[in-house]
């Protein structure tokens, strides 16, 4: 265990330093520089300006402070709000993007389990078939289109919950729901295919030839066992959630790191795109880590140290 | 017994002919028999919300891509006057179609007050005039243009690189792998952001994206199928007649890879259509004037409270394509892989 985790933890350190490499050479290659758009400067204030912001030192230096300070957490300065650090910028506004991120990927998750479930259960009936055009519906139809429709049916119409901004629970829940259609629709799917091979398989037959009730069968037998390989997914599910938080926190007009990345692609401001460029890809990492840490706790079959 | 078997004489073994021939067929018990594309192909036409996706595909490829006969008005061309017009029909008078527009309550005819005369949009202008109706099936063939040239990056690097991978095994197959991880571990989107900046916003700079980031799930899917096939006897016999790995890869892995390609590639679909309008829709994809769905949702959603029209078009069309694609391919791996239905 000990070893498989260093291991894992070496990759991932690993794919960072691969991820921040790339994204500083990328950003290296980009036209334009942090005063394209400002007015008139002297060349001697120019030159103060690069200083500032380290860019009169040669290329391999650049790239050697900033690896030096993402060590240490440091990812620079904000080209966009002078004088604000890049680590500020973000951790500041992780809080919002991790709340309604973990809320919608929860509620996504626990309602798709259901919905998978119960089509498995009544599988090739109505049910079944409503399910499935639920998670087609939901898997098919872009956040930003959900997203807007939520706001202004639910938001503005009825006047059930806050259109935008930020500020307690009430909040949360258009956001949380725009962002959980997506999670909800994988994990139905998947759930259902998991749960109608669980459903035919010999145990469940011989539990019904125990005489077992049906409630039984499914709680204690067929339930348990699909929900194992649903962590498998809960990888991909968090990068859709992010994917989709960048457009949901922009309608909603949420202060998290979704919003900050859409407005830093539009203003050129490297350094946070940078800084969150990495912020995501660590996130990520971590995610899958865990899942499969946990999916090797939960099913003994899978030998974590292969 | 010589005798008896001088009697027969070689007359009497002419073959049968003619109607003969068919009564003697029709007492073979046995369905013609199918290749593999015809017998799923068969299973494919018996699931009717697949047939249905895929009527509705062809249409709008057709609408689409042939869009400059039926086009009524130039996509990009802009005309102040007529700014705002909503959807009119000729000869229908259903509110939403007749040109009329709830303006404080009441329905105003939107084109006369335009002065707009004979002129009519069938689904509407937006705000600087165009009209929407062309834009929208200029948008739905940039989406098409993606998804096909997605599927294209697919097949010529997501199935080399799988098959290159499982097949070689060892070291390569390692390192491959690594680099697969490595990317798994970036979100799409951050990638596909990254580059577009470099590239400034545009058709290449989506398309090189979505060409870096669209082949990892086809590599890592045809890599496990092929080293599944590879320890098969058919293989192994193919070896052992002296047969070059080429050949190997072509005649005995491709066609019984096809049905994971086939059904693969019918996601990726729908997920670069997806990104496209992301990208289009946050500003950073297809740019001004030119259409997308992406931007004219965007462009749509501020005004959606007074003209709803504008955003629902483009959203419900984005939508149809996305679901069919995701129908069609559900029914696509039903009908490939019989296995996977219960």
């Amino acid at each position: 265990m000990a070893k498989y985790l260093g291991k894992r933890i070496f990759y991932i350190i690993l794919t960072l330093f691969i991820v921040s490499t790339i994204t500083f050479f990328l950003m290296k290659l980009m036209p334009g520089t942090p005063l394209t758009n400002q007015a008139k400067l002297t060349p001697t204030q120019i030159h103060q300006i690069y200083k500032q912001y380290g860019l009169d030192k040669p290329v391999w230096q650049q790239y050697l402070v900033y690896l030096g300070g993402i060590i240490h957490g440091n990812f620079g300065t904000s080209f966009q709000f002078s004088n604000q650090p890049v680590s500020y910028l973000i951790s500041s506004r992780l809080g919002p993007s991790l709340i309604i991120g973990g809320q919608g990927m929860v509620l996504g998750v626990l309602a798709g389990l259901v919905v998978g479930a119960v089509g498995a259960i009544k599988a090739n009936t109505w049910v079944d078939t409503s399910a499935t055009i639920i998670s087609i519906l939901f898997i098919s139809i872009p956040s930003f289109v959900l997203a807007v429709l939520l706001q202004y049916y639910l938001g503005l119409k009825l006047r059930l919950f806050p259109i935008a901004d930020w500020g307690g629970f009430m909040y949360t829940v258009l956001p949380t729901l725009a962002l959980a259609a997506s999670p909800l629709a994988e994990t139905a799917r998947f759930m259902r295919t998991e749960m109608v091979d669980v459903l035919s398989s010999d145990y469940i037959e011989l539990a019904k030839a125990k005489g077992l009730n049906k409630v039984g069968i499914i709680y204690h037998h067929a339930l348990r066992n699909s929900l194992i390989p649903v962590v498998t997914i809960i990888g991909p599910l968090a990068v859709n959630i992010m994917t989709g938080s960048m457009v949901v926190e922009n309608i909603f007009s949420i202060p998290g790191i979704g919003e900050q990345f859409v407005k830093s692609i539009l203003t050129n401001d490297y350094p946070t795109i940078m800084g969150l460029t990495i912020v995501y890809s660590a996130m990520l990492c971590v995610v899958l880590l865990i899942t499969d840490i946990v999916y090797g706790l939960i099913d003994p079959r899978i030998r974590i140290n292969k | 017994m010589a005798d008896n078997a001088k009697q027969t004489s070689a007359d009497d073994f002419t073959p049968i002919a003619g109607a003969d021939r068919a009564k003697l067929d029709d007492e073979k018990i046995a369905t013609p028999s199918l290749t593999f594309l015809q017998d799923s192909w068969r299973r494919l036409r018996k699931n009717k919300a697949a047939m249905i996706a895929l009527v509705i595909l062809i249409i709008l490829f057709i609408l689409a891509f042939f869009s400059f006969l039926f086009e009524t008005h130039n996509p990009n061309a802009t005309n102040p006057n007529f700014a705002n017009l909503p959807p009119k029909i000729p000869g229908i008078d259903i509110n939403g179609f007749n040109g009329t527009i709830d303006q404080s309550g009441q329905r105003v005819n939107a084109y006369a007050q335009a002065h707009a005369g004979n002129h009519f949009y069938i689904l509407g202008t937006d705000y600087l005039g165009r009209d929407l109706f062309s834009r929208i099936l200029y948008g739905t063939r940039i989406s098409l243009e993606i998804a096909l040239i997605a599927s294209f990056f697919d097949l010529a690097f997501g199935v080399v690189y799988g098959i290159t991978s499982g097949w070689i095994g060892g070291r390569v197959d390692t390192l491959m792998q690594r680099i697969i991880e490595i990317m798994l571990s970036i979100p799409n989107l951050v990638v596909m952001v990254l580059l577009i900046l470099v590239l400034k916003p545009g058709m290449t700079a989506i398309i090189l994206s979505i060409a870096i980031t669209s082949w990892i799930n086809m590599a890592r899917l045809v890599r496990a199928q092929t080293l599944e096939l590879k320890n098969q006897e058919f293989i192994l016999a193919a070896r052992t007649l002296g047969e070059s790995s080429w050949k190997i890869a072509f005649k005995h892995l491709l066609p019984n890879l096809s049905s994971v390609i086939i059904i693969n590639l019918m996601f990726t679909i729908p997920t670069a259509i997806f990104f496209e309008a992301f990208l289009s829709y946050i500003g950073i994809g297809i740019s001004a004037p030119q259409a997308s769905l992406g931007t004219l949702i965007n462009d749509g959603q501020k005004n959606f409270q007074f003209l709803p029209y504008q955003m629902w078009y483009p959203a419900i069309v984005l939508s149809v394509l996305m679901i069919a694609f995701n129908i069609l391919g559900d029914g696509l791996r039903d009908a490939l892989d019989p296995k996977s239905r219960e």
